[in-house]
């Protein structure tokens, strides 16, 4: 009993505790891991939420808890106005990178019977560019003077371009949709990979058409893909403010558009933390909300 | 056995690539029978299966199912339900789920299908059942539910697709006799598809031996074993001790067959060949009776010395070495007296008798 005071009998005692436990075991592999994302996401989040409770004067922060800016933040309209555009655009773009991708990964799982890796590596070919130049190559197909307008314009069916392509809402959904397609396509593909095939099988023997069997079998199987393909589209594109601000225009403006001038020309980075916040709050209570009507969604469909 | 197809082959063949699945099967299977398709692995019988479900349209011929053919159904047309092999037990819904998968457009109301779901969970003996989920189930109760799902449709035909594969032996043996008693009671035809032979002799009233996508033999399971007509058949089902000979006599009822090895060997077979003919002689293990004091008469015995012996339990295998030949005979005893196998001393002389009507002749291909 007593020998494990000594020095080699603590390690004695800690290696015990390291075979014997799981959760330590667990822990150990975890923690590299585990302190970078302290370090990376949970500090920055500390430092943003106290923030939002400060003030800004000139180029000093007020130190003391004031809740005026998440007051201003209800009070002028164009907070939550923003927070509103951004959640219905990101909405659309999550829905339309969904639809795009559900008939890809489809494709993918059921159709392709050989080289499945080669697909998969086609899929990520728009990525081997920079994000920027693939938002710019939008900007160049839908622009005035852009690829489609002179298409249309020298094939003779236009006579003066299309100015509505550009520089609104459906232009940044059409950018987001395209650059975060493959986001999508993956997780969706490997739970439609997974699904045993005699199930669709059942579906036929059992009496139901293909696409009923699609809708009853296939689909609801394959939702778990479609959560995630949603969570990884919607999470990101709502903060965004590269796209916007390059394809939006005016009217295609976020709320990543706000917060990244109050960080810089506005210079206000109590009133940015704050409006970081409650974009935080507002897609994670979106993301409850999501997770709880799929998951009423799988229970329904029986 | 009323003359009554519920499924008619005719001419089908299947093509995958150059691969012959199925070669041009041409058979009936009568209504109410429990079918079997047997075979190794290779041999089509899935396949033959596939396509009366319509998961595989055949390359040729035509199959109808009560008449009406079946090249223009898809498999949601048809009036047959499968059992899977993996049982494909839908696993986002629960056994009640599953139940009622296929009942979307049976018309009844909600009260009454609850009801026909209970009687069905009640028929598979798992009442009580409904709300578990596919992943709360065992094997054979996951079995029961594919089950379930496919008799609650009222197909004509029920195709099950190697079901007991799955299971351990003694959760088989209970299955098979439970299967046999459930298509007696409901008289559904069952198609079932397998490749063991036992269990094809326990639950079948006809089967079909097939081999590298030919039909070769359709007969009930005692003809198929008491008199194969074929050697790939008397192989394939149990085991056979095979032996050259040529007819030599041929009386009214009874044929003399010289063999090198059991010396003349007279047998009731009624298989006709003619004089002269090179033939099988064909005995089954357990048709031998060894003795081991020399016999009266030497006819319809052969004298060898005992080789290696196997305890099986309920019965032992001995092999006995026999002059011009170099594998050992095979023969099969009950263990009626517990420990028969003590019998078998090495190179001790043994005395092999059998009867006539245990001789199969078979046609040298």
């Amino acid at each position: 009993m007593n020998n494990a005071v000594t020095p080699s009998g603590i390690r004695l005692e800690l290696r015990k505790l390291f075979l014997k436990s799981e959760p330590v075991r667990g822990y150990t592999l975890l923690s590299p891991t585990l302190l970078a994302m302290i370090l990376g996401l949970a500090m920055p989040l500390v430092v943003l939420f106290t923030l939002s409770f400060w003030l800004q004067e000139y180029l000093d922060f007020i130190r003391t808890f004031s809740l005026a800016n998440y007051v201003e933040f209800f009070q002028k309209p164009i907070y939550v106005k923003l927070l509103l555009k951004s959640i219905r655009i990101s909405g659309m773009v999550t829905i339309a990178t969904v639809l795009l991708a559900y008939p890809m990964a489809y494709f993918i799982a059921f159709r392709v019977k050989s080289n499945k890796l080669i697909w998969l590596i086609l899929i990520t070919v728009p990525f081997w560019t920079s994000y920027l130049l693939r938002v710019f190559a939008w900007k160049i197909m839908l622009g005035y003077n852009g690829v489609i307008n002179s298409g249309l314009k020298s094939l003779g069916f236009l006579t003066e371009p299309l100015a509505f392509l550009l520089y609104n809402p459906t232009s940044v959904v059409i950018t987001l949709a395209h650059a975060w397609a493959a986001f999508a396509i993956l997780p969706i593909y490997v739970s439609l990979e997974k699904i045993d095939r005699s199930l669709l099988e059942a579906g036929r023997d059992l009496g139901e058409n293909a696409w009923m069997t699609f809708l009853r079998v296939t689909l609801p199987l394959s939702l778990p893909g479609v959560i995630a393909a949603s969570l990884l589209v919607f999470i990101p594109t709502v903060g965004d403010y590269v796209t916007p601000s390059l394809v939006g225009g005016p009217r295609g403006i976020m709320i990543g558009n706000i917060i990244q001038s109050m960080f810089g020309q506005s210079q206000n980075w109590p009133m940015g933390a704050a409006i970081s916040v409650m974009l935080m709050f507002t897609v994670a209570a979106m993301i409850g909300l999501f997770l709880w009507g799929t998951h009423s969604y799988r229970k329904r469909v029986a | 056995m009323e003359h009554d197809a519920i499924i008619s082959f005719q001419n089908v063949s299947k093509h995958f690539g150059k691969v012959k699945a199925v070669d041009h099967a041409s058979f009936d299977i009568q209504r109410g029978e429990f079918f079997s398709l047997l075979g190794p692995s290779g041999c089509g019988k899935t396949t033959l299966l596939r396509m009366v479900a319509g998961f595989e349209m055949p390359s040729s011929g035509e199959i109808f199912l009560d008449g009406q053919p079946m090249s223009v159904s898809p498999p949601n047309r048809r009036p047959v339900n499968m059992v899977f092999q993996n049982y494909a037990i839908f696993p986002h819904l629960d056994v009640r789920g599953n139940i009622a998968f296929g009942m979307r457009k049976s018309g009844l109301s909600k009260g009454d299908l609850n009801k026909r779901i209970d009687e069905v969970l009640e028929l598979i003996k798992l009442p009580g059942y409904g709300s578990r989920g596919a992943d709360e189930l065992s094997g054979g109760q996951r079995q029961r539910v594919a089950l379930a799902r496919a008799l609650i449709k009222q197909p004509k035909v029920l195709l099950l697709d190697e079901p007991l594969g799955a299971l351990d032996k003694k959760l088989r043996e209970q299955m098979q006799i439970e299967l046999r008693q459930l298509q007696q009671q409901l008289g559904i035809t069952f198609l079932f598809v397998t490749h063991d032979q036992e269990e094809a002799l326990t639950l079948s009233d006809r089967i079909a031996v097939m081999s590298e996508g030919q039909v070769l033999e359709i007969a009930a399971p005692s003809q198929l074993y008491e008199s194969p007509s074929s050697r790939f058949v008397a192989d394939f089902i149990g085991t056979m001790n095979f032996f050259e000979g040529t007819v030599t006599a041929i009386t009214a009822n009874n044929m003399t067959i010289a063999t090198q090895v059991l010396g003349e060997v007279r047998t009731t077979c009624e298989e006709s060949f003619p004089l002269g003919a090179e033939v099988w002689v064909a005995i089954r293990p357990e048709k031998f009776r060894p003795e081991f004091t020399s016999p009266a008469r030497d006819i319809d015995s052969i004298e060898g010395r005992m080789g290696p012996s196997a305890y099986l339990g309920d019965r032992s295998h001995f092999y006995v070495h026999i002059a011009n030949r170099d594998d050992p005979v095979l023969v099969a005893l009950q263990n009626l007296e517990g420990s028969v196998h003590q019998l078998s001393r090495p190179d001790q002389p043994v005395w092999l008798r059998w009867s006539e009507d245990a001789v199969v002749v078979l046609a040298k291909d």
